[in-house]
């Protein structure tokens, strides 16, 4: 008679052990939900112009670059009018720094929640990417317009925009749960994360093309998973060339940087509540 | 069958960590400089806890402030996790350790009802079908659509715990949610801790209302400095923890403390006589409270309640019930004057102290005094006080 009552759930030295990464994640998908609709009205609440907004941060820089980058450094854009092939690396780099950002805090940021309640910890980053994602939405239909304003797309390459996306949130993910666990255990991360996201918006190609290098250099630059993110876009929107085995690479760093930010995370997480 | 099984659990609490990186890696050469590395601090909230629950059973947790039993709810539920042994638990476990975490104040009471319940482990669909009971027990139907930075702190209060009480979980886990909200919420809290009781759920709660522990849960277990001191029967422990008084070993040390407040002696004398006179049923006494605040606390208010030793609370008096009060930083001394209203036996004295949001802290056994002399033949009553009766003829 010990059947009715169902399984014993564990709590010990490694925390629940209910909690395997993606089946937590998975069974906490309502929690997501909540989380991100909270996030995105309290982000749209107050904003009648939320949506120019949205527009004006990727527009004022892709004309900025289009001045700087086209015009007096002369930068190549691949066969394609620059401002729509800036558009879509700015549109690319705005999810995945927003969402990083927003991740990297979430933990912190909700310190009574984690203190007080027991919720599949996992759930918070991965709704902070949710928010963003909204303003990503905005920022496509503008990328769509642009594409057929300059007359390169849509083709039947935008079929493959959904890989662009899966690979970009897998990448923005990892580096949330990476960031948002360590900044639980040392405040000053977070501190950091503005400054190296600046940096690496110019280790990205964003303003220019990822294949302004040779050979070895190429393939090394495309750790970076952003590289293979936006090659992959631009292909997608585009029609640029194929990133060919810069992707393969970028999709292996994003893999190693999923996983592994996955790992830290399951592991920090049993001593969330009394760092906090 | 069991619900809830602790098996020596132990919870160690560092002390002192690096919280930066910068610190860390300070720290860290250091370490690799000086071959020596310094201890780090540490305390143990648990030490060797182990106890079950049986399916249906309700269980009371009682101690002081900082003994274990905070702890104890959290690694059963998962918040924190034990430095060694192992928790389990069977079913779906449900904790209202703090009513309204998670609420957001500029939310309506609607998203709130359905962002908190997804937070205590709701499912859309759960939320949902309870909507309405949850509404209509919170009866803040009218303001369902209004950000909930308007309502009063009763409203939100009554709301988040309707959020909770409709989880219907196998276990419910509550933490001292009785000691906020008016008279009318508590006994609303305690109507739905009683149905579920019934319902076969299986309850553990941590209070330092002792008599309705008392009433709610059959067995209780005594928490001090972190192991179970006791376990049995309600009525027995409460009695015992009761008289266990306040005898601190070390009496240069401070009772209790929490934050910027240490109650360093609470004392029970007869009026105008030496602490060392026994006190006869008789004699006006004098409750001092000695105290040190480290800075002022705005709003600030201390309570001094009397119990019976089955937990009744026989007086309860507070220092803003004759008008606003103000504490100063630094030690002073609180002091009621009870005239000789009781009869005689023993009776533990309760310290309170908080601001309306916030308690504090509480402890309902900071002292124990015993009242002697003859009880004029009726043990049973707890005040003597002598009302004249009236006779007359009906027809």
């Amino acid at each position: 008679m010990t059947g009715d009552l169902g399984p014993w759930t564990e709590n010990s030295r490694r925390g629940m052990v209910q909690d395997r990464p993606w089946t937590a994640l998975w069974r906490s998908r309502d929690l997501i939900w909540y989380f991100a609709v909270r996030d995105v009205k309290l982000r749209y609440r107050q904003a009648v112009l939320g949506a120019i907004w949205v527009l004006a941060q990727p527009v004022a820089s892709v004309v900025v670059f289009t001045l700087v980058f086209s015009r007096l450094a002369g930068v190549s854009s691949q066969g394609v009018p620059y401002p729509v092939f800036a558009l879509v690396g700015m549109v690319s780099w705005t999810y995945f720094s927003t969402s990083v950002t927003a991740g990297g805090q979430v933990l912190v940021a909700n310190a009574s929640l984690v203190s007080k309640v027991y919720f599949p910890r996992m759930a918070a980053p991965a709704a902070a990417l949710l928010s963003p994602g909204v303003d990503l939405a905005v920022s496509l239909v503008l990328v769509e317009i642009a594409t057929v304003v300059y007359g390169v797309g849509p083709t039947w390459r935008l079929l493959a925009a959904p890989l662009w996306l899966l690979l970009m949130v897998a990448t923005a993910l990892g580096a949330a749960f990476w960031l948002s666990a360590l900044n639980v255990r040392y405040r000053d991360v977070q501190h950091a994360v503005g400054p190296v996201l600046q940096v690496l918006l110019f280790a990205s190609p964003v303003a220019y093309a990822a294949t302004a290098l040779s050979g070895w250099q190429e393939l090394l630059y495309a750790v970076n998973p952003m590289v293979g993110v936006i090659g992959l876009g631009r292909w997608s929107f585009l029609g640029t060339p194929w990133p060919g085995w810069q992707l393969l690479v970028s999709v292996v760093s994003a893999g190693v940087l999923l996983a592994s930010g996955a790992a830290y995370f399951n592991r920090a997480q049993r001593s969330f509540a009394d760092v906090i | 069958m069991d619900r809830i099984e602790f098996d020596r659990v132990s919870k160690r609490y560092p002390l002192g960590e690096q919280r930066t990186a910068r610190e860390a890696i300070v720290a860290g050469a250091r370490a690799l400089t000086r071959r020596r590395r310094a201890e780090p601090q540490e305390i143990w909230s648990l030490r060797d806890v182990s106890f079950t629950v049986a399916d249906g059973e309700s269980v009371g947790i009682v101690g002081r402030n900082g003994a274990g039993k905070s702890t104890i709810l959290k690694v059963m539920t998962g918040i924190t996790a034990p430095t060694s042994g192992v928790s389990r638990t069977r079913g779906r476990v449900a904790a209202l350790l703090e009513v309204g975490t998670g609420f957001h104040p500029e939310l309506t009471g609607r998203e709130n009802v359905y962002l908190n319940g997804a937070i205590l482990g709701m499912s859309r669909r759960d939320i949902g079908r309870a909507f309405d009971d949850i509404v209509e027990f919170s009866g803040v139907r009218r303001f369902l659509d209004t950000p909930v930075k308007r309502y009063s702190s009763g409203m939100s209060l009554r709301l988040a715990f309707a959020v909770a009480a409709h989880l219907e979980p196998d276990v419910l886990v509550v933490d001292e949610v009785l000691a906020v909200g008016d008279a009318e919420f508590q006994r609303k809290c305690l109507g739905r801790m009683e149905q579920a009781e019934r319902e076969g759920r299986t309850l553990v709660f941590v209070s330092h209302d002792l008599d309705t522990l008392s009433s709610l849960c059959r067995r209780s277990l005594w928490m001090e400095a972190g192991t179970v001191r006791a376990e049995g029967a309600s009525s027995d422990i409460v009695r015992d923890y009761l008289t266990s008084g306040l005898s601190s070993p070390d009496a240069s040390r401070a009772l209790v403390r929490s934050g910027p407040l240490q109650v360093l002696d609470v004392r029970v004398r007869a009026a105008g006589r030496g602490a060392e006179a026994a006190l006869l049923r008789d004699d006006p006494i004098e409750i001092d409270v000695d105290f040190d605040l480290a800075e002022a606390v705005p709003g600030l208010d201390l309570a001094v309640y009397v119990t019976t030793r089955t937990g009744v609370r026989v007086l309860d008096v507070t220092a803003t019930d004759g008008g606003p009060v103000s504490f100063p930083a630094g030690r002073q001394r609180a002091r009621i004057s009870v005239p000789p209203i009781l009869n005689v036996g023993t009776f533990a004295v309760g310290v309170w102290f908080g601001t309306p949001q916030h308690g504090m802290l509480d402890e309902p056994a900071a002292a124990t005094f015993t009242l002697h002399g003859s009880d004029r033949g009726r043990p049973e009553r707890v005040l003597v006080y002598d009302l004249p009766v009236d006779i007359s003829r009906l027809d």
